[in-house]
């Protein structure tokens, strides 16, 4: 705790992240690259054909879509409980891309079940319960943006943030919990022949890097603009 | 690398086209906002 609170200082954070940055951008192109070269040339899957190349993208989008919820949910507790400096900042800057990482896991989802199931969309728990979390993002964003006095709309975007973390147990235990389309977990049980588990965790890594990069640019940009906003109104034209 | 799909590559080419995109997008959205910010930020300290 005593390490975050060190970082939570704006001024501490712009010096560590703009030391960081470079080395999370490098690392994402490389992770994303890798992943594209092996995932390319691995053999088609015996069942699924080349579709199983959908994979590489949808897993680590549906991945990263949660762990962001997670993380909006964790930062949103800091607020609430210990009044964190950057916590709100860091909540709500995160919220566009989990959305956007969200809308790919549906996208691409659907993209992979048209050939497999013969469905795009159907309403069994995974999918639906993923559709949520869409909404819960939207309605998150909706929430900073509709109250105009800061420091409420940060309040009650935290409360929706924590309340809407239910859902996220409810995505991960779906397929164990109700009949689902969807199949179970394959990457921590083993189920995956190795020359498809590299490519689908080294894509996951770039994901997770590219999600961390791009958030830091994003809280970044949320200071300095805050800085802009008090100069303004300490009357500078 | 093998790029042949077969029938499947209705589905495969979208999927990567759209991930692709919205990344991108993303990224350039974030930059951009990113030196808008600063911009105005280094205008208004030499104002002050």
């Amino acid at each position: 705790m005593q390490f975050l609170f060190r970082y939570a200082n704006p001024a501490n954070f712009m010096r560590l992240s703009a030391a960081v940055l470079p080395f999370t951008a490098i690392a994402t192109v490389l992770c994303i690259a890798t992943a594209l070269y092996l995932g390319f040339s691995a053999p088609p899957d015996y069942q699924q054909g080349r579709t199983v190349l959908i994979m590489f993208i949808h897993v680590p989008a549906a991945t990263v879509a949660m762990s962001v919820y997670g993380a909006i949910a964790v930062c949103s507790l800091l607020s609430l409980v210990w009044r964190h400096p950057l916590s709100d900042i860091a909540a709500r800057a995160a919220a566009p891309f989990g959305a956007l990482f969200t809308a790919l896991g549906l996208i691409t989802g659907s993209l992979w079940g048209k050939p497999m199931w013969g469905t795009y969309w159907v309403w069994d728990a995974r999918l639906t319960s993923f559709l949520l979390l869409l909404f819960l993002y939207l309605g998150y964003m909706a929430l900073w943006n509709a109250i105009e006095d800061e420091t409420r709309a940060a309040r009650a975007a935290a409360i929706l943030a924590l309340v809407g973390a239910v859902n996220i147990p409810v995505i991960k235990f779906s397929v164990d919990w109700w009949n689902t389309l969807h199949q179970g977990e394959s990457v921590i049980s083993g189920k995956l022949a190795p020359v498809f588990l590299a490519p689908l965790l080294i894509m996951m890594l770039g994901y997770v890097l590219l999600f961390l990069t791009l958030w830091m640019v994003r809280i970044r940009t949320a200071i300095v603009e805050r800085r802009a906003r008090n100069l303004m109104q300490a009357g500078v034209p | 690398m093998n790029f042949d799909m077969g029938a499947y590559g209705a589905y495969i080419w979208p999927a990567y086209g759209v991930s692709a995109l919205a990344l991108i997008g993303a990224t350039a959205w974030a930059v951009a906002a990113w030196r808008r910010a600063k911009t105005k930020l280094t205008e208004l300290e030499k104002k002050k």
